[in-house]
C-alpha cells in the first residue's frame, strides 16, 4: 500500500488535514465540528504521515511524545473549569469575553479553551495508539 | 522525657473537663458545631452531658498517665516518634467519639479509633501475630462499624433526628416503630463488636500483641469501653423493651462468664488481665441491658473503677515485664524486695478489682448486687452469674497483685529491678484514686454518678452510693458470698488452672480458629472468582461482555413486556436506500470475508455508508466523527494486525462461529429494539426546548452539539476525555510490554466502536 503516489502526496495532505483540523475545531461552537471531530482528523493526518514515512520520522516530526499532548489535554480543560473559581461561580461555568478586533468580532472563552483541550487529548491519544502500532518500541 | 512533655496535652485536656462539671452537675448539656453538609442537615457536632464527660475525663486522665507511661517503656525505642503520634491521634479519635452530637460525626470517630488501634495494635508490624492481630481488630470492628452506621441511619430516619441529643429529646420514639429491632439489632451488633461481646470477643485477647501501654489504655478507658458507652448513650433511645433487656443480659451474661473463667486458664498476666476485660464488659453490658437505676448508677462506677484499676494493673504488668523480662505468673516470685512500689502500686488495685472494702471496686459491686437482690426469677438467676463473674476476676486480681510478689524469688531472664518514676507514676497514682474515690462518696455522688446516671438513664437520678457495711443488707451478702468464692478459688488457682485447660484441650475449637477458618475461606473464594473471571483468554472476556450486554438489553424488555410493535415500512428516497444497500453490502462482506484485512475493510464501509446515512438525515457532527471514526479504525485494526502477526485468514470451528454468531446478532437485535422501544415513547422534548432558547444567547454557539459536549455537559466530556488519555497511557504501556503483546489490542478497537456507536 505504500506506493509511490501515497509517499508524495501524504505530506501535502497530512499538513492539510492538520490545519484543517484546526479549522473544524475553532469553528466547531457555531458550526459543524469541535474539538472531538477536530482531533480525529488531526490524528488521522499523523496516521497518513507516519504510514508513509515511518513512526520514527513521525515521532522526530512532533518533538513531544504524543501522549504528552493528551496530558497536556486533560490539563487545559481542567483550567477552563478552573477558571471559574475567580469570578466565584460553579465548576465549568462558560465564562466569555468578546470584543472588537480591526472590525472583527473576537468571542475568546472557557468552553474554547475546553474544547482545545478535548482536541489535543484526542490527537494525542489516538496517534500515541497508532504510532506505538506502527513503530519499533525502541522509537518511543 | 517525651512522655513527661506529651502528656501536657492529655493533662490540658482534663482539666479543660474539670471546667465543665459545674454546668453538666446541673444537668445542662453543652453544645458545639460547624456546618459540614448543609445541604443535608448534617453538621459535625458535639456535646458535653454527664455521660460524655466522664467518658471524656477518664479518656484524658486515664491517658495523661499512660502517656508518662509509654515515654519510661518505650525509651529509645527506634520508633517512639511514631508511637506517640498514633497514640494521641487515638486519644483524639477517642475523645471525638464520646463528644460526637451529630451521628456522621460520631461514626467517622467511631471508624478512626477503628483505624488508629488498628496501627496500634500492629505497631510491632515485623511479627506475625501483631500484624494478624491488629487485622482481626479492623475487621471485627470496623466491620461492626458498618452495622453501626446502617443503624444509625435507621435510627435517624424513623426519629427525624440526625443528631444524638435530638434522638435524645425524642426517646421513646424508635421503640413504637416497626422497623425497631432492626435498627436496635444494628447498633447493638456495631457496639458488640467494638466492646468485644459474645461472639465478637476473640480479637480482643489477641489485641495484647500491642506494646503494654496500648493495652493498659485500650482495656482500661478507651476502645472497648467505645461500645459500652454507645449502648449507654442509645439506652434511652432504644432501651426499655424485652428485646434490649433480654440481648444485652444474655450475651453481657455469657461474655462476663466466658472472660472470668478463660481467664483463670492463662498464665501470662496480660493474657490474664485481657480476658478479665472481657468479663467486665460484659458486666457493663449486663447492667446496661437491667437499666434500673441501681443498674445504671453501678454501672457507671463500675467504669470508673475498672478504668482506675485496669488501666493500673496493665501497667504493673508491663513494668513486671520490663524488670524481669517475663510476664509468666507460673515462673514470677518475690518480687516484693526488688520492685516494692510496683508492689504497692498492684496491690492497691488489685484491692480495688478484688472490691474491698472502701475501694471504689466495692462500692461498685455492692450497687450492682442492689440492683439485682429483689428476689424474682430473672434477677437470681443474673445475681448467680454476677457473682461467679467477679469472683473469677476477683481471683485474677489477688493472683497478679500477691502471686509475682511474695514467695521466694526464682530466677528470670533479667535481675528484677524496679522501673523508673515514668513507669510506676501511673500505677501508684491510679491506685490510689481507686482507694481513696470510695472516700469521697458525696463528691462522686454530686458530680459523677448524678449527671452521668442521669444521662442514660433518661431522668434524674439522686445517687445515694455510700460507704456502708450493713449485714442487714441482701447485697452485702452477695459481697460476702463473692469474696468466699474468690477465696476458695484463688487456693486453689493453679488445680483450677489446669483443669480449665484439659477442658480447653478437649473443645478444640474457639472462636479465633474459626476467625481465621472464615478468612481463609474467604481468601480462597476470591481466588476462585478471581480465576473463574480473570483467566486470561481475550475472546472470552469479549464473549462474556457481549453476551451479558445481550441480556441486559434484552432482558428488561421481556421480562416488562414491553416490546415494541413492528415499525411501518419506511419510505426512503433512492439514494437513502443506496446507503442503506452499501451498509448491507458491506455487512454481507464482513461475514463472509476470508482474508481479515478484506473484513475490516468492508467493515469501513459499511461504517461509511452509516455515516451517509446519518448525514442525510441531518446530523452533520455525528456523521462527521462517525467517518473519522471509522477511518481511524481501520487504519489501527489493521495496524493491530500487522502487529500481532495474525493470520490472513480467520479460522473459527463451526462451534465457534455460531457461538459467537449467536451472540453477535443477540446484541444487534437488542439495540435495535431497544432503539425501536425509544422511537415509539414520546420524546421528552423540555430539555432540547431548553437547549434551544438558551444556545445562541446564552451560551454563544449556534451548534448545540458542540455546545452541549463543552457548556452544558462539560463535566461529563472533561471525565470522557480523561478516560481516553488515561486510556491511550495504558495501551502505550501494554504495547511497549512485549512479553503480553495480544492483550493490548482487541479491547480498544471495541472502545472505539463504542465511541462510535
Amino acid at each position: 500500500m505504500n506506493t509511490v503516489i501515497f509517499r508524495t502526496a501524504a505530506p501535502a495532505l497530512s499538513a492539510l488535514m492538520l490545519v484543517f483540523s484546526v479549522f473544524v475545531m475553532l469553528r466547531g461552537h457555531n458550526e459543524p465540528g469541535g474539538g472531538f471531530i477536530g482531533g480525529l482528523i488531526g490524528a488521522s493526518g499523523i496516521a497518513i504521515y507516519s504510514i508513509s514515512a515511518g513512526a520514527a520520522a513521525t515521532r522526530r516530526a512532533l518533538r513531544v511524545h504524543p501522549i504528552t499532548l493528551a496530558g497536556l489535554g486533560v490539563v487545559l480543560a481542567a483550567i477552563a473549569g478552573f477558571v471559574s473559581l475567580a469570578t466565584e461561580v460553579p465548576f465549568l461555568t462558560g465564562l466569555w469575553w468578546i470584543f472588537e478586533f480591526e472590525g472583527a468580532e473576537i468571542a475568546l472563552s472557557t468552553p474554547l479553551l475546553f474544547d482545545i483541550g478535548v482536541y489535543a487529548v484526542v490527537v494525542g491519544a489516538i496517534s500515541t495508539i497508532a504510532l506505538a502500532l506502527d513503530g519499533e518500541e525502541g522509537d518511543d | 522525657m517525651a512522655g513527661w512533655i506529651l502528656a501536657i496535652v492529655p493533662a490540658a485536656i482534663f482539666a479543660t473537663f474539670l471546667s465543665f462539671i459545674g454546668p453538666v452537675s446541673d444537668l445542662t448539656a453543652i453544645q458545639a458545631g460547624l456546618d459540614w453538609i448543609p445541604a443535608y442537615g448534617i453538621r459535625f457536632s458535639f456535646f458535653i452531658d454527664g455521660l460524655s464527660l466522664v467518658f471524656g475525663a477518664l479518656i484524658s486522665g486515664i491517658g495523661t498517665f499512660i502517656i508518662i507511661y509509654s515515654g519510661g517503656y518505650l525509651a529509645g525505642h527506634p520508633h517512639q516518634g511514631r508511637f506517640f503520634s498514633y497514640m494521641l491521634m487515638f486519644m483524639g479519635s477517642m475523645l471525638g467519639l464520646v463528644l460526637a452530637d451529630n451521628i456522621f460525626t460520631l461514626f467517622v470517630f467511631w471508624e478512626l479509633t477503628s483505624i488508629t488501634s488498628f496501627l496500634l495494635i500492629g505497631f510491632d508490624h515485623s511479627r506475625q501475630a501483631a500484624r494478624r492481630a491488629a487485622i482481626q481488630a479492623l475487621i471485627v470492628t470496623g466491620g461492626g462499624g458498618l452495622a453501626l452506621l446502617a443503624g444509625l441511619i435507621m435510627l435517624t430516619l424513623i426519629t427525624g433526628q440526625n443528631s444524638l441529643s435530638g434522638m435524645l429529646a425524642s426517646a421513646g420514639v424508635a421503640q413504637q416503630s416497626g422497623a425497631y429491632l432492626v435498627a436496635m439489632l444494628l447498633v447493638v451488633a456495631g457496639a458488640f463488636a467494638k466492646s468485644a461481646q459474645f461472639p465478637f470477643h476473640f480479637w480482643l485477647p489477641n489485641a495484647m500483641e500491642a506494646p503494654t501501654p496500648v493495652s493498659a489504655y485500650l482495656h482500661s478507658a478507651t476502645m472497648v469501653k467505645a461500645g459500652v458507652y454507645l449502648l449507654a448513650r442509645m439506652n434511652p433511645v432504644l432501651g426499655g423493651t424485652q428485646a434490649w433487656f433480654w440481648i444485652l443480659t444474655v450475651f453481657g451474661g455469657i461474655t462476663l462468664l466466658l472472660g472470668g473463667v478463660l481467664a483463670l486458664r492463662q498464665t501470662d498476666l496480660k493474657q490474664k488481665l485481657a480476658y478479665t476485660t472481657l468479663g467486665s464488659l460484659g458486666l457493663l453490658v449486663m447492667l446496661i441491658g437491667f437499666g434500673t437505676k441501681e443498674a445504671v448508677l453501678g454501672a457507671v462506677l463500675y467504669l470508673c473503677a475498672h478504668s482506675l484499676f485496669k488501666g493500673a494493673l496493665f501497667m504493673v504488668a508491663g513494668t513486671i515485664d520490663h524488670g524481669t523480662g517475663t510476664r509468666d505468673i507460673t515462673v514470677l516470685r518475690g518480687l516484693r524486695e526488688a520492685m516494692p512500689v510496683t508492689f504497692i502500686a498492684a496491690l492497691l488495685s488489685g484491692f480495688s478489682m478484688a472490691g474491698f472494702p472502701i475501694a471504689i471496686g466495692f462500692l461498685a459491686k455492692e450497687e450492682m448486687y442492689l440492683a439485682l437482690t429483689s428476689g424474682v426469677w430473672p434477677d437470681l438467676l443474673f445475681l448467680a452469674v454476677m457473682v461467679v463473674g467477679n469472683a473469677c476476676m476477683m481471683v485474677v486480681g489477688l493472683l497478679i497483685a500477691l502471686r509475682p510478689f511474695l514467695g521466694e524469688p526464682r530466677p528470670t531472664p533479667h535481675v528484677p529491678h524496679e522501673g523508673s518514676v515514668s513507669l510506676f507514676a501511673g500505677p501508684v497514682v491510679l491506685g490510689v484514686l481507686g482507694i481513696v474515690a470510695g472516700l469521697f462518696t458525696d463528691w462522686l455522688n454530686r458530680v459523677v454518678l448524678s449527671p452521668a446516671g442521669a444521662s442514660i438513664y433518661d431522668g434524674a437520678v439522686d445517687a445515694q452510693v455510700h460507704l456502708a457495711f450493713d449485714l442487714l443488707n441482701p447485697a452485702i451478702w452477695a459481697s460476702i458470698v463473692t469474696w468466699a468464692l474468690g477465696i476458695a478459688l484463688f487456693w486453689h488457682a493453679d488445680n483450677v488452672r489446669l483443669a480449665l485447660r484439659r477442658v480447653g484441650e478437649g473443645i478444640g475449637w474457639t472462636f479465633d480458629a474459626g476467625f481465621d477458618a472464615a478468612m481463609f475461606g474467604l481468601i480462597r473464594f476470591g481466588d476462585r472468582v478471581t480465576r473463574l473471571l480473570h483467566h486470561g483468554r481475550l475472546e472470552l472476556y469479549l464473549l462474556l461482555f457481549f453476551a451479558v450486554l445481550a441480556v441486559s438489553l434484552l432482558a428488561p424488555l421481556i421480562v416488562s413486556n414491553s416490546l415494541p410493535s413492528l415499525p411501518d415500512w419506511p419510505v426512503l428516497t433512492f439514494y437513502e436506500w443506496g446507503a442503506v444497500l452499501i451498509a448491507a453490502i458491506g455487512l454481507i462482506t464482513v461475514v463472509g470475508a476470508r482474508s481479515r484485512l478484506t473484513a475490516i475493510v468492508a467493515l469501513g464501509i459499511q461504517g461509511f455508508a452509516v455515516a451517509v446515512i446519518f448525514m442525510l438525515f441531518g446530523a452533520p457532527d455525528l456523521s462527521f466523527t462517525q467517518f473519522m471514526v471509522e477511518t481511524l479504525s481501520v487504519i489501527i485494526l489493521a495496524l493491530v494486525m500487522t502487529r500481532l502477526h495474525l493470520g490472513k485468514a480467520d479460522h473459527r470451528e463451526l462451534e465457534a462461529a455460531i457461538r459467537d454468531g449467536t451472540v453477535a446478532i443477540a446484541v444487534g437485535a437488542g439495540i435495535t429494539i431497544l432503539l425501536l422501544v425509544v422511537l415509539q415513547t414520546d420524546l421528552d422534548l423540555s430539555l432540547t426546548e431548553l437547549f434551544q432558547a438558551t444556545s445562541t444567547p446564552i451560551a454563544h454557539g449556534r451548534n448545540i452539539v458542540n455546545v452541549i459536549l463543552v457548556d452544558y455537559r462539560a463535566i461529563d466530556t472533561l471525565g470522557e476525555i480523561s478516560v481516553v488519555m488515561a486510556a491511550g497511557l495504558a495501551i502505550l504501556a501494554l504495547i511497549r510490554h512485549r512479553a503480553k503483546p495480544e492483550s493490548a489490542k482487541k479491547p480498544r478497537s471495541t472502545r472505539r466502536k463504542e465511541k462510535a456507536a
